[in-house]
């Protein structure tokens, strides 16, 4: 208890709970993950049921205009798809793919930038130069080779199935490569501290060394890019899917709603593309405004 | 300099090497050339006699050799999709990517330091404020969606400018233009605001960032106390210290142009090498993917030497690492 | 005479989200022109926000809360931006610590000299730029005339600092605040540099406000020095009388601390405890939980600036009350 009235006066809570943004975006945020991760109860429909379909329902415009109703608050699609259960579902996806392509960069760039930064010698300049090179290509174009060119090698039965994980893949790994110069730079720092010495003169194990000590130290600046990485990672996630090669209609994020919407802009029904798009706004902008309010706040040179 | 140049080409080629050993690969494992090109009924001797033909026979380094080479000479095959070689396309659609990107990184810079540089300076006016919130969701919004919404406003609802196509483009020597139609720089407009959007705002925060930092700086202080006026100060000492690392980054900000000209080129039905990559990855066409891929590298190689040498030209304390000595 | 620069009372405090913190109490003392003054301190103490606040260059969240300074008579303090830049560099110049900071490190030398030259001198290039290589030679720089294209990172520390002395200087101020001009430069060169500044003022008359926290510069170079701690000062006077019979029980600490070549002994003396942060600041005289010759009135009261022995002193010890109660001196 004594600990939470701690925080509550830290620095950086007190930061969040003065700067009207920072909470803001904290509760935008908040109500968009807890209706995508509640989708299931709170959604009126289920979008992935194909029997509960109705053709006859398709293209009904949103609540608050004329011919809407309020069974289907944001209208239907072409397919007779609830846009508000299709949003909430996909906004599911979106988040699920994000975090988890940014989990997998960060695991894999905070192992390589430790055992470069530790090891040191040739292992380091390889490593480091393997970074460098995929930092001189932007990321999204990594992500969508390596997409690209792993779905066209699976068999086409194989492929909806399996779209969630390479695409996790695709965008974890075009990810990486900062993870892994960032934590390889502060290890560098670290290793030549006292306390590493000390402890590697006890006997400490390298690896353990590693792990208890050294990585608690470079996990500062890991956060602050992550949080950036989050919305980058959303935004790439949806860009693949609005290209046709991220995730299907049937079991569409948001970029894939768009996707779908993009076709019927002209004929009138932009609800189908307008509605999926706010929402990855508002997702995206809330993650965004919420890593910068942290970024200044752990930063020690601003305060 | 010329060391520069030449390490770095070094350096180059075996990144080249490699995408070149990832494109061929994608020939070799994905798909079958023999019953794309023969379709589903062949003799056993067609389908030997073709796979002599094709070299598919020749072990793998061999087959590598060979690719490299044909690439080297610009000769990647034939599109399965389009039935043409796959080097001609490219070359026929090469100018209205370039056309674009260069509109949209001219929009990114002539907006983006001017708004960076005013907010790094005026950094409590209203003005400010508005134009970080602006960065702030040009950041936050996908370029795919920034079109989109630029569509359903400009030309769905007030019908001003195109949303699709280049209009009426002029055949120069081997290049179309757009810029000498009336119809080609209308539909210019959407696409170069969409795709400069996100790198607009990218610049404007780091050129805002990096004279926040040199307004800081001890030099800046020095200079204020010999009493430096306020607009040489500004646009002398500051600008020039602030643009350094912005020209570094600018050059790499092209590759995210080209990147995601792919996704403005596909919102907009842009008749560019963008729009052909996607619709190849759509359906498989393995040559003008690997083509596609090998240009690719090979202009990120290009700019990235450009970029090197540009800042070699503009930090003079650069100039002395490379065998100078600090006189005393 | 009137003194050329007057610091009256001087407040300037912090306004930070956890309260408004004091950094300078009072600080009070004028220099006359032509004198060189020595303000000396610890860290913290308050010396170079002096000098900031002098040069109009405080930062926020720093702002002068009460007091005065006057310059040639006339307040400087409530200046208007563009004022005080007409001031700063031709009245008044500045030396900071670190020359290899303190100076762009894309201008040439002589682009920078140039510049500072024609902002207050109504010169053309040609005669600005002669000018500016007629200051390099005076600093003392070889080959001044091929010189003053190069760029700073091409110099080393101490020929650094003479750059940022002839930019001090090449307007001929009639007041330089240097502060910490010697710290970031190697001991050997220490002693040039404060020669150079020395010779370089004295031919102009130009005074100067030494800021330092080294003693033996000080010594060699002011003609007054005043003693700061916890933001006020404590104790001014010739530097003479200064080094050798200090009156505040703080000065005798510092000047006993410093450890004499000519004699041997058996540990190095020191102040025991450390200087108050600003929020902790304590009651009456800031020094008593630390000075050998506290009594009751020094946790009470806040002594000003009093006549103590051959300087002023803020110390009890030496109120007519206390001296005629011939109390411990």
């Amino acid at each position: 208890m004594r600990a939470l009235a701690r925080a509550w006066d830290s620095d950086v809570v007190y930061s969040f709970r003065r700067t009207p943004v920072a909470v803001i975006s904290a509760a935008i945020l908040l109500a968009l993950v807890i209706g995508a991760v509640f989708c299931r109860w709170i959604a009126p429909f289920d979008p992935y049921d194909l029997a509960s379909l109705n053709l006859m329902d398709s293209f009904q415009p949103p609540a608050f205009m004329p011919e809407g109703t309020t069974a289907h608050w944001l209208g239907t699609d072409d397919q007779g798809r609830d846009m508000l259960s299709a949003i909430l579902y996909g906004a599911r996806l979106s988040f699920v793919v994000g975090l988890s392509s940014v989990l997998f960069a960060v695991v894999v760039g905070v192992v390589v930038g430790l055992v470069a930064g530790y090891v040191g010698g040739s292992a380091d300049a390889a490593l480091m130069r393997l970074a460098d090179v995929q930092l001189s290509f932007p990321a999204i174009l990594i992500a969508l080779l390596i997409d690209g060119v792993v779905s066209v090698s699976l068999p086409i039965a194989m492929r909806e199935g399996v779209q969630v994980y390479v695409l996790i893949f695709a965008i974890g790994v075009s990810f990486w490569p900062q993870f892994a110069r960032t934590v390889r730079g502060s290890t560098l720092v670290e290793r030549g501290k006292e306390y590493v010495m000390a402890a590697q003169v006890i006997g400490l194990s390298s690896p353990r060394i590693l792990l208890t000590h050294i990585l608690p130290n470079v996990l500062g600046p890991v956060l602050v890019i992550a949080t950036l990485s989050l919305g980058l990672a959303i935004i790439s996630e949806a860009t693949l899917s609005y290209l046709g090669v991220g995730l299907p209609p049937t079991q569409p994020s948001v970029g894939t709603l768009i996707r779908v919407g993009n076709d019927f802009l002209y004929s009138g029904e932009w609800w189908i593309a307008l509605f999926p798009g706010i929402a990855l706004l508002l997702i995206v902008l809330s993650i965004n405004l919420l890593g910068d309010w942290l970024r200044d706040a752990l930063n020690p040179r601003l305060r | 300099m010329l060391t520069l140049i030449l390490s770095r080409l070094a350096q180059a080629v075996p990144v080249l090497l490699v995408v070149g050993l990832i494109a061929f690969a994608m020939f070799k494992f994905v798909g079958d050339p023999v019953t794309i090109m023969l379709g589903t009924t062949y003799t056993e001797q067609e389908k030997i006699d073709l796979i002599h033909h094709l070299g598919l026979d020749q072990p793998f380094v061999v087959q590598y050799a060979r690719f490299m080479w044909d690439a080297v000479h610009g000769e990647f095959g034939v599109s399965y999709r389009l039935a043409r070689p796959v080097m001609d396309l490219l070359i026929e659609r090469a100018p209205a990517t370039l056309e674009l990107a260069f509109v949209a990184s001219l929009f990114a810079l002539v907006v983006g330091v001017p708004m960076g540089v005013y907010t790094g300076i005026y950094r409590n006016r209203v003005l400010s404020r508005v134009f970080m919130v602006i960065s702030l969701v040009g950041v936050s919004l996908p370029t795919f969606l920034i079109g989109i919404l630029l569509i359903l406003v400009f030309s769905v609802q007030l019908g001003l400018l195109p949303s699709f196509g280049r209009g009426q483009v002029v055949k120069v020597g081997f290049w179309t233009t757009g810029f000498l139609t009336a119809s080609g720089l209308q539909a210019l407009v959407l696409p170069s605001v969409t795709l400069g959007l996100f790198q607009m705002t990218l610049i404007m925060r780091l050129v805002r960032s990096e004279m926040l930092e040199v307004l800081r700086s001890d030099y800046v202080k020095f200079a204020r106390a010999r009493g430096i006026s306020n607009r040489a100060i500004y646009f002398g000492h500051a600008l020039k210290n602030t643009l350094v690392p912005v020209i570094t980054i600018i050059g790499l900000q092209i590759g995210g142009i080209i990147a995601f000209s792919i996704v403005t080129e596909t919102v907009f039905q842009w008749p560019g090498m963008g729009l052909l990559f996607i619709q190849s990855v759509q359906v498989a066409d393995i040559p003008v993917m690997a083509a596609y891929l090998m240009l690719i590298s090979v202009v990120f190689v290009v700019i990235n030497l450009i970029v090197d040498l540009l800042y070699f030209a503009v930090d003079p304390r650069l100039r002395l690492s490379r065998g100078g000595r600090a006189q005393a | 005479m009137a003194a050329l620069l007057e610091v009256d009372q001087l407040s300037v405090e912090f306004v930070t989200r956890r309260g408004r913190l004091l950094a300078l109490d009072g600080v009070d003392f004028s220099i006359a022109a032509g004198e060189v003054l020595g303000v000396v301190g610890e860290s913290g103490a308050g010396k170079s926000l002096t000098g900031a606040a002098i040069i109009g260059l405080l930062e926020k969240p720093g702002r002068i809360r009460a007091g005065q300074i006057r310059f040639d008579g006339k307040r400087i303090d409530d200046l208007s931006p563009d004022g005080m830049r007409g001031i700063r560099g031709k009245q008044i110049g500045a030396i900071f610590q670190d020359p290899l900071t303190t100076l762009n490190p894309l201008y040439t030398v002589g682009r920078q000299l140039a510049e500072t030259i024609q902002t207050h001198l109504p010169l053309s290039d040609a005669d600005a730029r002669a000018r500016a290589i007629s200051w390099l030679e005076r600093v003392g720089i070889p080959a001044a005339a091929r010189r003053i294209d190069s760029y700073p990172h091409e110099f080393s520390g101490g020929m650094r600092q003479r750059v940022v002395i002839a930019l001090a200087l090449c307007t001929e101020p009639r007041l330089v605040v240097a502060d910490e001009p010697t710290t970031a430069l190697d001991v050997s060169i220490q002693a040039q540099i404060i020669g150079l500044l020395k010779e370089l003022t004295r031919e102009h008359g130009t005074a100067v406000m030494l800021v330092t926290h080294d003693m033996g510069v000080i010594a060699e170079t002011a003609d007054r020095v005043a003693v700061m701690y916890a933001g006020r000062v404590i104790e001014i006077g010739p530097v003479a009388d200064i080094v050798q019979r200090p009156s505040h029980p703080y000065t005798q600490g510092l000047m006993d601390s410093i450890p004499a070549l000519d004699r041997r002994l058996a540990r190095l003396r020191q102040i025991d405890g450390a200087m108050p942060r600003l929020n902790a600041i304590p009651p009456g005289c800031p020094y008593n939980p630390r000075c050998p010759k506290v009594f009751d009135r020094c946790v009470r009261d806040r002594p000003g600036l009093m006549p103590a022995r051959a300087t002023r002193a803020a110390c009890w010890l030496y109120a007519p009350e206390t001296v005629g109660e011939g109390a411990h001196g």
